[in-house]
């Protein structure tokens, strides 16, 4: 019979080794699920997970991606983390991205066309506000009605998703290309352009931010007063309100932070990368960002790790679908199983799976 | 001597990293009210889990009326008429007596027919029950009779009982105590588990004492003093808590005429309580659980607040303040939950050293921790109160109930309050670490703090207050000095078998 045991203490050698073991386990069911498409699982998995980096043929293109597609999942990994720690569970980082990417872009297509260094930083901060303002609604229905903030803010992307399509089709829309949906392309307007710091990295300013925003969580989690408070109401609620926690505003706080990096990367993604308001902007990061936490233990380093991981799997994927064919979704369902299995097998942090004779309990 | 009904040989039985029983061998006889005496840990609930079917020894056997004994599981237990009352209740709130009661049998009758008969046992046995009121609102002692009245309708051999008068007044104890003896009268043996020594000495034909799993003597408990009883269940010389004279300075903490709706559906509302306490004074205040003491502890934490001018701290208003401004004014507590509540079961003692402590430690400056300053606070704790611990990167929840519990009290008395709230601070300790943490309290008091227990153990209360109050269903009683109280006095001001009297009403 098969029993399973609470630890006395979590197991700290599968806490650090079940990433990993994830890593390996999705390569394996993902390589199967390959075969069964007809590609050949090896060339596949080695497309996905290696020749972005390694490839002659691929790395020049890719490298740069590398950190064009893992900065957004760290800023708004790091900041969902927070939250986490605190058990708020805020699902909706996506709508979050989305309105600060409409604040900033916002800002820089009222000043257009307009030249001044104040412009940039202008945008940095409506992105951020952006993304904290429509944290703030799921804050505010928790706090005041004890909504559910993981229903309110996932349905919250939807409504953003509409206001994006809205506003591309309509209020930033191209005036000199009206036959075209979509804004102006901001890569084109200087004063508001997110551009490479040095060419052909990929290094821009949301990399920046986000190594920033890394290293500020890093502090507030190990020394600071509100990262103990973050840690003690996730982990014993009672505890954290003898400790003089108020329940209401670690929700408000943590919503804020991570609707704030949320925004921020939707801003930076906007004003770079990304280029212009279009309806198809928002491209997951808001959802794969979760994974990122879960992947990187809630760890504001171990996040850095997990957030270079799938944003491989970003890059990987389009080579897949350019190269093999793969469809689309199959990155998707790979990065789902990915968190699939570290959940699976975070059971056996806390318990230990005992083979016993059997006996009725 | 009577024929023995059950006979334990050699029972063994280990976990990992403990031996829980060891090698245990002692008689029940027919209709003997046996005791079961040993500290927690010392295996008494192990040994009868295995009694009822809930644990399969590792060795040893158990003989009942001369036929060989393994109950598989509890309903084998039962067949064979062994009987349990748990110490924790197993009743469902929304449903009444009878269908309660129909639950917890092998084979229920129709359920008008089982409302008679629970009458008419209830009645026999002077523990009457009315088979139609709701579980939800009944009191401990009732909810407990239930239990018991389900034992009963059985017709068992053997009846256990697992610490029965933790949820009692005294009045009701003695209620439940002619029962016990009636059913013993009748051919019933009762097994009985307690580490409360009166109650056995008062009760008991015969007492078998565990001490760390082993069996270290079976006596008959009316031949010897409670203080022997407890030194054998210890195993070493107990002192009872030195109190040295002291005079009583100004008020330091009043409540005046607080009521206060609980933040818990299900619990207590305070009403209408006043009292005050003095520098140097130790209040105790009695009261069987549920009657409020929850309530009152968070309403003197800060973490329910109340209107600014009902609770005084040294004449000044701090009702509206939260925990953390009411420690920074001198006043600290100590819930009676450690897990979870006094303490973070997943947090090293260092991080729980912190928990209340960062404000009066200025162990955070500028909300930036200075975690080498926690640790060595949370050394000093350890090395103060002898809390037995690797270290201080331990988990709370890697610590004994007795240490943890010393870590709890020693970090607040280490902040050197000017009052201390504590609930329950001895509850599920051992004898040793209560006498530590009692003369602690007394301690603090002896320099001058205000200390306020809030106890279900009249025993602990009696030994360290100097004042006494009880609270009932969140009503507080006046505050009486401690010196010449009866048993008998608490018990009515605990609200005596009130309940009593309105089961014979609701029945008749």
């Amino acid at each position: 019979m098969i029993r399973l045991e609470k630890r006395k203490e979590p197991s700290k050698f599968w806490r650090i080794a079940n990433p990993f073991l994830a890593v390996v386990l999705t390569m394996i069911a993902g390589g199967i699920m390959f075969a069964m498409l007809g590609k050949d699982p090896f060339v596949a998995i080695r497309l996905i997970f290696f020749d972005p980096i390694f490839s002659e043929t691929f790395a020049s293109y890719s490298r740069p991606q590398l950190l064009i597609k893992s900065a957004p999942l760290i800023l708004i990994a790091v900041g969902l983390a927070i939250g986490f720690k605190a058990n708020v569970w805020n699902i909706g980082a996506e709508g979050q991205y989305i309105i600060g990417a409409l604040f900033g872009a916002g800002v820089a297509l009222a000043f257009f066309p307009q030249p001044g260094w104040y412009i940039f930083p202008l945008m940095v901060l409506a992105g951020a506000f952006g993304g904290f303002l429509w944290a703030m609604i799921p804050a505010i229905l928790k706090t005041r009605f004890n909504t559910n903030e993981i229903l309110v803010s996932l349905l919250l992307v939807y409504v953003a998703e509409r206001i994006l399509a809205a506003m591309a089709l309509g209020l930033m829309r191209n005036p000199d290309q009206p036959g075209f949906p979509g804004s102006r392309d901001l890569r084109r307007y200087e004063a508001a352009h997110n551009a490479e710091l040095i060419a052909n990295t990929g290094m821009h300013w949301g990399v920046v931010a986000a190594f920033i925003a890394v290293i500020f969580a890093y502090v507030i989690m190990t020394r600071h007063m509100l990262g103990f408070h973050v840690q003690l109401a996730g982990q014993a609620p009672r505890a954290a309100r003898f400790a003089g926690v108020a329940p209401a505003r670690l929700v408000v706080v943590c919503l804020g932070i991570a609707g704030a990096l949320a925004g921020l990367a939707g801003m930076f993604e906007v004003s770079g990368p990304g280029g212009q308001v279009r309806i198809e902007f928002a491209s997951g990061y808001g959802f794969t960002a979760i994974i990122v936490a879960f992947l990187g233990r809630l760890n504001p380093l171990g996040i850095v790790l997990a957030g270079f991981l799938l944003g491989l799997t970003y890059i990987g994927g389009e080579l897949g679908q350019m190269m093999l064919q793969l469809p689309g979704a199959a990155i998707q369902v790979f990065q789902g199983m990915l968190l699939f299995f570290l959940l699976a097998l975070d059971f056996q942090t806390n318990y230990r799976i005992r083979l016993t004779q059997g006996m009725r309990a | 001597m009577r024929m023995p009904l059950l006979r334990l040989e050699g029972l063994t039985k280990a976990y990992p990293g403990v031996v829980a029983n060891d090698d245990v061998s002692f008689e029940i006889g027919t209709g003997q009210i046996h005791a079961l005496l040993g500290e927690n840990g010392a295996g008494k609930s192990t040994l009868v889990k295995m009694i009822y079917g809930l644990v399969k020894p590792d060795k040893g056997e158990m003989i009942l009326r001369g036929q060989p004994f393994a109950p598989g599981q509890p309903s084998d237990a039962r067949r064979n008429g062994v009987a349990m009352v748990f110490q924790h209740f197993s009743l469902f709130d929304a449903m009444d007596v009878a269908e309660n009661v129909a639950l917890g049998m092998e084979n229920p009758p129709p359920l008008r027919d089982l409302a008679r008969r629970i009458r008419d046992v209830s009645e026999d046995y002077g523990l009457p029950l009315d088979p139609s009121r709701l579980v939800g609102e009944l009191s401990a002692g009732e909810r407990q009779r239930v239990e018991i009245v389900r034992c009963l309708l059985q017709d068992p051999k053997l009846l256990i009982m697992d610490e029965p008068t933790s949820v009692l007044t005294p009045q009701e104890v003695d209620i439940l105590f002619r029962t016990l003896r009636k059913l013993s009268s009748e051919g019933t043996s009762i097994l009985y588990i307690s580490h409360k020594l009166e109650e056995i000495r008062a009760l008991c034909d015969e007492a078998t004492i565990l001490r760390g799993g082993h069996k270290i003597a079976t006596c008959d408990p009316r031949e010897k003093s409670a203080r022997e009883l407890a030194e054998l269940m210890v195993g070493q010389v107990l002192h009872p808590p030195e109190r040295p004279a002291r005079p009583m300075g100004d008020v330091v903490l009043s409540v005046e005429k607080l009521s206060l709706k609980s933040n818990n559906p299900f619990g207590t509302s305070l009403k209408d309580i006043s009292f005050t306490l003095r520098a140097g004074e130790v209040l105790g205040i009695a009261g069987v659980a549920g009657n409020g003491q929850d309530e009152l502890l968070l309403m003197l934490s800060g973490e329910l607040r109340a209107p600014s001018a009902q609770v005084k701290l040294k004449g000044l208003p701090v009702g509206h303040l939260g925990p953390n401004a009411r420690r920074k004014r001198g006043l600290v507590s100590a819930p009676e939950e450690r897990l979870g509540h006094a303490a973070a079961p997943d947090m090293s003692l260092t991080s729980n050293a912190l928990l209340s402590a960062s404000e009066r430690k200025g162990l955070a400056s500028r909300g930036f921790i200075d975690w080498s300053a926690t640790e060595s606070f949370a050394q000093q704790i350890i090395e103060r109160f002898d809390v037995r611990t690797p270290g201080t990167h331990v988990l709370a929840r890697a610590l004994s109930g007795g240490n943890l519990q010393k870590f709890v009290i020693g970090r607040e008395i280490e902040l050197d309050p000017d009052v201390i709230v504590v609930n329950q601070p001895t509850w599920g300790v051992d004898a040793a670490a209560a006498a530590t943490i009692r003369q602690a309290l007394l301690d603090l008091a002896g320099k001058g703090a205000g200390v306020l227990v809030i106890s279900q153990d009249l025993d602990e209360l009696l030994e360290v207050a100097d004042s006494f109050a009880a609270l009932n269903e969140g009503r507080l009683s006046k505050v009486r000095p401690a010196k010449g109280l009866t048993v008998e006095e608490i018990g009515l001001m605990m609200g005596g078998a009130h309940d009593m009297h309105v089961a014979h009403e609701a029945s008749a």
